[in-house]
């Protein structure tokens, strides 16, 4: 289950920010490993909102900072 | 120009915003017509559209409460599939002079003519973010740039527009969508109608094309800012004022 989720995210995050596969690591920061600016984070959020069918509140979003806070978060909820 | 587009127009009952509802759907566009009093003259207004060979439907919903803007989003999405365009073109007045006026004739004004617009583009981001593509024009006014004494509340509601249109299309560049302001003056509407004969050659004497404005002037003028003819312009304020401030 958490290596289905983490498959998920990973294939949203190098669809969406054009980086290498082994670059998306649970312990990669958005901004500062992944190179993606606020607005890319948030299009991410919401493009795992659609791909989990579920909604992420603004509080909870700003807290994602890592792939791994994602992957966690999404984990939480199911 | 603007055939398989969809448009929603916020307090388009009446006045500018139904004029811009009407040329949008001239252009090809669907149209549809927010309304927050006026059901009847909305159900006009689409029944008007409707003939011109587009898709309408009205909806009705205060513009400043975020839950009744996604409520409208996302039934302009489901019934026309996309949301190509936003018109946040839904104001009202409650002039007074500064000394006289009341908190809540400020905080109304405001709520309706600025965080409605913060709330409906916050609300419409996410569908243009996804299309890659939208354009957001935001119905200011030329008092938002010169001011006017007797609206206080209107012009600082209007002056914000301005603000929030810049910041707006800084924000949302990279993802091609385009948001500009147009700040129309003295335009044949009911909230100038109710103007007297004496202000009314005042306000004339201070235009240096020498007459009023058509709700049809506007309309053209957001048409322009909706179409591919606009592909290089954002951030902007258009002033459709014969003239009045420049």
């Amino acid at each position: 289950m958490m290596a289905d989720v983490f498959d998920r995210v990973k294939t949203i995050i190098i669809d969406r920010l054009d980086v290498e596969e082994e670059k998306v690591t649970m312990e990669a920061s958005f901004k500062d490993d992944l190179d993606a600016d606020s607005l890319d984070v948030v299009e991410l959020v919401m493009e795992l909102e659609d791909e989990f069918d579920m909604e992420i509140a603004d509080e909870e979003a700003e807290k994602i900072n890592t792939v791994g806070d994602a992957v966690n978060y999404i984990n939480s909820l199911q | 120009m603007l055939k398989g587009k969809s448009a929603l127009v916020t307090g388009s009952s009446r006045g500018i915003g139904r004029a811009i509802a009407l040329e949008l759907a001239k252009q090809g566009a669907n149209v549809a017509v927010n309304f927050s009093g006026n059901e009847e003259k909305a159900q006009s207004v689409v029944e008007e559209i409707e003939e011109l060979g587009v898709k309408s439907f009205k909806v009705k919903a205060d513009v400043s409460n975020e839950a009744e803007v996604k409520q409208m989003i996302k039934q302009v999405v489901d019934q026309f599939n996309s949301l190509d365009i936003l018109v946040n073109n839904a104001g009202i007045t409650r002039d007074n002079l500064l000394m006289r006026m009341k908190e809540e004739e400020f905080d109304q004004v405001i709520n309706t003519n600025l965080k409605g617009v913060f709330v409906c583009t916050k609300a419409v981001t996410r569908q243009m973010m996804k299309q890659k593509a939208g354009r957001i024009i935001n119905v200011s006014s030329i008092v938002g740039v010169s001011g006017n004494p007797g609206q206080a509340n209107y012009v600082a509601a209007k002056a914000g527009v301005i603000g929030l249109t810049k910041t707006t299309a800084k924000e949302l560049a990279s993802r091609n969508i385009l948001v500009n302001a147009i700040a129309p003056g003295f335009i044949s509407t009911d909230m100038t109608n109710a103007l007297t004969e004496e202000q009314r050659k005042d306000m004339l004497d201070m235009i240096p094309l020498a007459k009023l404005g058509e709700p049809e002037d506007v309309a053209k003028v957001v048409r322009f800012l909706a179409s591919e003819d606009a592909n290089y312009i954002t951030g902007q304020t258009i002033h459709i004022d014969g003239g009045m401030v420049m």
